[in-house]
């Protein structure tokens, strides 16, 4: 772990403030957990890691898909979570900070937490058989003038059956066990704005559904090909769009081909010692696109905003033809925002091409934190002052006592004997000393960003305030594992799916005074479900408040169960995903945060947003798509 | 004991122990220093009464409420804060340990003078104490005796269970010391006429709401209102069973678990003060004086009291599709909000089950049962010509195995032969009748020595203390046998076999007596249809898709049970002839009404028109009046 950037640790020296930093974005949240050490630090255990197989001209997302990432599972095919023959969990590959580490916790934690046994295995389907995929409906006439204009295409089984999905939970596991259903009959690569005119053009004028695709992480069934469709299915993959137009540093803003996926962004902006901030969890993966059209947010949105705070101006291409403003003022008394029927349409309007998105400079200085409290109730306290102080740092997440123990888990082995006596000391201060209830007590994390002299007087204010509820600072180590956490979660779901245990998440947004409600009913429903439809073993049913509004939060949940004995657990774990959202509509949270509507959440849209509200959408989708081209049949 | 003995007992295979046989020999003082040690709600941290208090006096929804009641009556917001501060003082319980030893102290004392017995079912209170931990735990008992008070908290602290906070009338709070070891035994203090005090509701519905909502410790109270001074039921009052379930329907817990509790006494400490209550002899002011001077019902004999607690009830799981939580969510969560109609209908739809369940786990005792037969004789052959004792006993046991077939639960020591068991209820129950050469009597006051007349009208009332006694106990049954008696009713008034008739003037009586008898809204046809079982079950009537036919050795069922119902059917007739009569004068008070409605019953009685001495009682009166009330038939002008 070379500690390469001097620059990043105040001095601020412009030039050396630049890609480092930046590149290592994601790696940072993965990174190695700096030797016990609490003090202030600056950047120095970041280390640019070594960089995927970006190609010379920066795109990391290669045509071909499958062969860097998994077909039936999270990321890339190198990177896994698995059990050796000692039975201790480690990670694989190169790419992260946690590869090639072991987790000593990991296996006493699953096997307590689920009932579950290393013993009892249910591995995956290895090989996609592509025989199982149906054999494409082509419309020649479409191909014949795609060919003409000379964009690359393909009905290739393994290209066609990558682009049919999206992560939800019956997606995987289907997939695990060889199960194809219907999928797109051809997929096209168009390289630009153009292309995609032209393709949207083609499809209208040969009635062909087209489904656009960006980094695939949809978590909404909104990928999911209409079984009902009967014409022929293009999958629309933008990911060779994904350059950076310009830079305009007068205005701090960048203009961007939408397929780019968050990372790259990052660090191409990096590069001339910019960023976007906008860091949701799947950013690895996901593209620009894909966040303009499913609203998304990201970790540290109090500092950058959401996409809709973020976007300046967005080109659409529609089967009406392109929208788009005409100008980049900041902000418009024009009637309605024409951004806000893109923003959320989750493909049913049409292609998101490029987007002008604000950029900020690199901050110079970074730094975790944590908070223990004695309970979660003082923790939601804490943070809704911290909101209402409008204090919050970058990032702010308060985890529940489950959640804190999963984090505990994750835990890589300890160096020296001194690490973990330091644990054995901090843990006996909080739990016998302070009188913590361990089976209560949770954690908040933090992350602070900005220039050094100001990071550490915003985190002094935050950690006064958390002092008057009860809490105690718990160090920067548990604040990065927390984050860890969050971008590990779903290759950890591929290990639980390797021994019976399923998982999945979900989110709502909700006012201030039912935070706590719509947390504690939604984790006792999820818990009674399972009880009544058969699990044997009680789940893991845990949450966090992920983001702070001024007049609300934003509450993320993860529910997981050991699925022996029971016959259909896909339908099993719909069912009891079904009553969380139920529960979490009658406390008054919201539809979705951040993961969108798509096919999944639909049926719930009419009381969302009211009859009247549906009838609006409808009528701008009648306008703009009368063919329906953009046939995912999401949101309405 | 064989399983067909067991099965006449009526107990089912419910383990119900004696928790008086083990203090009778192990000391009472060690019983109240026992180590005291419940699984507490898991749902929160612990906190304190004080910390309730406080609570309340900080919470939004207070408030609120004061600065609206400082506006509408033009007094400062300090003022109406400090008067909710004493409302809150005079309100709140002060729950604490030393005081529940020392109430079970001085209860271990005097329960076992009163009482051969207590009968507690251990597997409910197996399941009460797995579901405390779970969710905050509402106890229903009904009310039939003050013994009801403090018999819960006794019971769960000797089974290590968290002691409930009690809701209590504030008149028992002003008893002098009692009030305050009551307090201190977890009783808070209710006034009993609030009407639109707004300040007091709110200061009582948030007090009520912060227990639930912290899982404080178990919420005891009487749906039923008030004690019951006919023994049977009384119709829900819901002011308090919303206050404890608003938390759930505002999502502020996850569940709410109703436990109904049913109480059953073989014969009941104020017998005879509630006789002449229901005449209209007002009931002696709760005072410690009083208390004490009541101290010789201790030298008396109650035989044995059951406790039954009943199964665990989720409200969240009742309320499936009958409450749509969302009506909430659009306003603070502190704003005071009236509850939609859907809520009231489903508090009150609740409350009804909950009484429903209370009938349906109290047990029936032998007496209760001669109480039904001995009742259908005329009073006068009853006072002076007795009842042939063989023919009653025959008959209660032809009776007995009618309540089993209907399903109900009893109290039959299986001990005893069956003539021992009877006649030791005929001599536990000697104030009301009495057994003398082979005949039942009923039990006359003396008149005293030195008046030498009495007037016929007093005689009426002298005949009426013991009959409507009797009648209080066979409302203990009535629960079991008033859905067939009422289709009984509907067969032998409409002489129709046709299911659909039937069924029609089913409806109409249950309309008629839904102020008198506990029915659930929206069971009519399941109710109709468990009567047509039971009557089919002792081989009363057939059943087919369309018919329900009178099968011929019937008649002394269908006969036992419309006489059953005759006296409240006489009643009513009697009153609804009153009000039409008063049609003249339009506007009457309820006192006048009350007095004719006497003068005419009396005159009736004397004059030997009108077989049932129950019209006289003032309960029958006013459930008529309600139930006129709510037919429409008369309005209230002023309340």
């Amino acid at each position: 772990m070379a500690s390469s950037s001097s620059g990043g640790s105040g001095s601020g020296s412009e030039m050396q403030r630049t890609a480092q930093h930046r590149i290592s974005v994601i790696a940072g949240h993965l990174r190695r957990p700096a030797e016990g050490d609490v003090a202030v630090r600056a950047e120095e255990c970041k280390a640019p890691q070594s960089r995927l197989e970006a190609s010379g001209d920066g795109r990391t997302v290669p045509m071909k898909r499958h062969e860097v990432m998994k077909w039936n599972g999270w990321g890339y095919s190198d990177s896994r979570f698995l059990f050796n023959k000692k039975g201790q969990a480690e990670f694989t590959g190169k790419r992260y900070k946690l590869s090639g580490m072991i987790l000593p916790a990991l296996k006493d934690w699953f096997e307590g937490t689920f009932g579950a046994s290393l013993q009892h295995k249910s591995p995956a389907t290895p090989l996609l058989n592509t025989s199982a995929v149906q054999a494409p409906t082509l419309n020649q006439d479409f191909v014949e003038e795609l060919k003409s204009i000379g964009v690359p295409f393909s009905h290739e089984a393994e290209d066609r059956a990558f682009r049919g999905h999206g992560h939800c939970l019956h997606e995987i596991f289907a997939l695990r066990e060889g199960k194809i259903g219907r999928v797109p009959d051809m997929v096209v690569w168009p390289n630009c704005h153009n292309d995609v005119e032209k393709i949207v053009a083609l499809a209208c004028k040969h009635n062909v559904c087209l489904i656009p695709y960006g980094g695939g992480t949809s978590v909404s069934s909104a990928l999911e090909c209409p079984p009902e469709e009967t014409r022929s299915i293009v999958s629309l993959d933008t990911s060779q769009m994904n350059r950076i137009l310009w830079i305009d540093e007068k205005n701090l803003t960048a203009h961007v081909e939408a397929g780019i996926i968050g990372q790259d962004l990052e660090r191409l902006l990096n590069e001339s010692g910019y960023c976007t901030g906008h860091e949701p969890d799947s950013m690895e993966f996901s593209s620009l696109g894909g966040w303009v059209s499913t609203r998304a947010s990201g970790m540290k949105k109090n500092i950058y905003g959401n996409i809709e705070d973020l976007v300046v101006h967005i080109k659409m291409v529609t089967p009406q033809g392109v929208i788009e403003k005409s100008c980049q003022g900041p902000r418009m008394s024009t009637g309605p925002d024409i951004h806000h029927f893109i923003l959320g349409s989750e493909g049913t309007l049409g292609v998101v091409t490029e987007v002008t998105m604000k950029i900020r400079p690199v901050p110079e200085y970074q730094k975790y934190g944590s908070v223990v409290f004695p309970n979660f109730e003082q923790g939601v306290a804490c943070l809704r002052e911290v909101a209402k102080q409008r204090c919050a740092p970058a990032s702010i997440r308060l985890m529940d006592n489950e959640q804190f123990m999963f984090g505990h888990a994750l835990k890589p082995q300890v160096s020296s004997i001194f690490t973990s006596f330091l644990d054995g000391l901090k843990k006996f201060y909080i739990t016998k000393f302070k009188g913590f209830d361990p089976s209560r007590l949770c954690v908040a994390t933090l992350l602070f960003e900005g220039n050094r002299e100001k990071v550490l007087q915003h985190e002094k204010q935050v950690y006064d305030i958390a002092a008057k509820f009860g809490g105690l600072a718990a160090g920067e180590d548990n604040g990065q594992r927390g984050y860890m956490l969050t971008f590990v979660i779903a290759y950890l779901r591929d290990l639980g799916m390797d021994y019976y245990v399923i998982a999945e998440s979900f989110e709502t947004s909700v006012p201030w005074d039912r935070v706590l409600d719509v947390c504690r009913n939604v984790k006792a429903r999820v818990v009674r479900e399972c009880k009544d439809k058969g699990v044997q073993f009680s789940p893991l049913s845990s949450c966090r408040v992920t983001q702070t509004y001024d007049a609300g939060a934003c509450v993320y949940f993860y529910f997981a169960f050991n699925y022996r004995g029971l016959s259909d657990p896909v339908h099993v774990y719909e069912q009891v995903e079904h009553a969380a959202r139920e529960e979490i509509l009658a406390n008054g949270g919201s539809l979705s945060h951040h993961h969108g509507v798509g096919k999944l959440r639909k049926e719930w849209m009419r009381e969302t947003v009211s009859e009247v509200g549906v009838g609006m959408l409808q009528s701008v989708k009648d306008y703009v798509d009368p063919k329906n081209i953009f046939g995912n049949r999401n949101l309405l | 004991m064989k399983a067909s003995d067991r099965d006449l007992r009526g107990m089912k295979d419910d383990e119900f122990v004696d928790i008086l046989e083990e203090r009778r020999c192990s000391s009472d003082l060690g019983h109240a220093f026992r180590t005291f040690n419940p699984q507490p709600y898991k749902g929160g941290p612990p906190c304190s009464a004080a910390d309730l208090n406080k609570a309340l006096l900080d919470s939004h929804f207070l408030h609120r409420v004061v600065k609206e009641v400082a506006m509408e009556t033009g007094s400062s917001q300090e003022k109406v804060m400090e008067e909710a501060g004493e409302i809150l003082v005079e309100m709140s319980h002060n729950l604490h340990l030393p005081f529940i030893r020392l109430m079970g102290y001085t209860f271990s004392k005097v329960i076992k003078r009163l009482f051969t017995s207590i009968f507690v079912n251990m597997d409910g209170l197996n399941t009460l104490q797995q579901a405390v931990q779970e969710n905050p735990v509402i106890l229903m008992p009904n009310h039939r005796s003050y013994v009801d008070f403090l018999i819960i908290s006794y019971i769960l602290f000797t089974y290590d269970i968290p002691v409930p906070v009690i809701a209590a009338g504030v008149p028992l709070a002003e008893m002098k010391i009692v009030g305050e070891i009551l307090r201190r035994s977890g009783a808070f203090f209710i006034r009993r006429s609030i009407g639109s005090d707004k300040l007091y509701w709110a200061v009582l519905s948030e007090y009520v709401r912060g227990i639930v909502r912290h899982g404080f410790a178990p919420v005891e109270f009487y749906v039923e209102g008030l004690r019951s001074r006919t023994l049977k039921s009384l119709t829900p009052k819901l002011g308090m069973m919303q206050m404890v379930l608003e938390p759930y329907f505002k999502g502020e817990v996850f569940d709410i678990t109703l436990v109904p509790i049913s109480i059953s006494y073989d014969r009941v400490l104020e017998e005879s003060l509630l006789a002449r209550e229901l005449l209209g002899v007002p009931k002696p002011k709760e005072s410690t004086a009083g208390l004490l001077k009541a101290s010789r019902v201790l030298q008396e004999d109650y035989g044995s009291m059951q406790v039954n607690f009943g199964q665990p009830l989720s409200v969240r799981k009742l309320c499936e599709g009958k409450i749509n939580r969302s009506y909430y969510n659009l306003v603070p969560r502190d704003l005071p909000m009236k509850p939609s109609a859907e809520a009231l209908a489903c508090v009150s739809w609740l409350a009804h089950v909950v009484v429903g369940l209370q009938e349906r786990g109290s047990l029936i005792s032998p007496w209760s049962l001669m109480a039904c037969l001995l009742i259908q004789e005329p009073t006068t052959v009853l006072a002076e010509q007795g009842l042939l004792w063989d023919d009653l006993t025959e008959k209660t046991l032809w009776l007995r195995k009618m309540v089993l077939d209907f399903g109900a639960r009893l109290n039959w020591p299986g001990e005893a032969p069956n003539s021992a068991v009877m006649s030791s209820a005929i001599s536990l129950h000697r104030s009301i009748v009495y057994l003398k050469a082979g005949r039942v009597y009923l039990t006359q006051e003396e008149v005293p020595l030195r008046r030498h007349r009495i007037s016929p009208e007093e005689g009426v009332f002298r005949t009426a203390v013991p009959v409507l006694m009797l009648a209080a106990y066979r409302n203990q049954s009535l629960h079991a046998l008033v859905r067939p008696a009422m289709l009984a009713m509907s067969i032998c008034i409409t002489r129709s076999t046709q299911r659909d008739e039937l069924f029609r003037f089913f409806c109409f009586l249950q309309e008629v007596f839904a102020n008198e008898f506990i029915f659930i809204p929206g069971n009519l046809s399941q109710d109709f249809e468990e009567a047509c079982l039971c009557l089919n079950s002792c081989g009363a009537v057939y059943i087919s898709e369309q018919e329900v036919r009178v099968s011929e050795q019937s008649s002394e069922v269908i006969t036992f049970l419309q006489k059953l119902l005759q006296p409240f059917i006489d009643s009513y007739q009697l009153i609804f002839r009153c009000v039409c009569e008063e049609e003249q004068v339009q506007v009457f008070t309820e006192k006048q009404f009350l007095a004719a409605v006497r003068a005419l019953a009396l005159k009736l009685i004397l004059s030997g028109e009108l077989h049932t001495y129950e019209t006289l009682s003032s309960d029958t009166q006013k459930n008529v009046l309600s139930a006129l009330c709510r037919l429409e038939a008369v309005a209230k002008l002023r309340t």
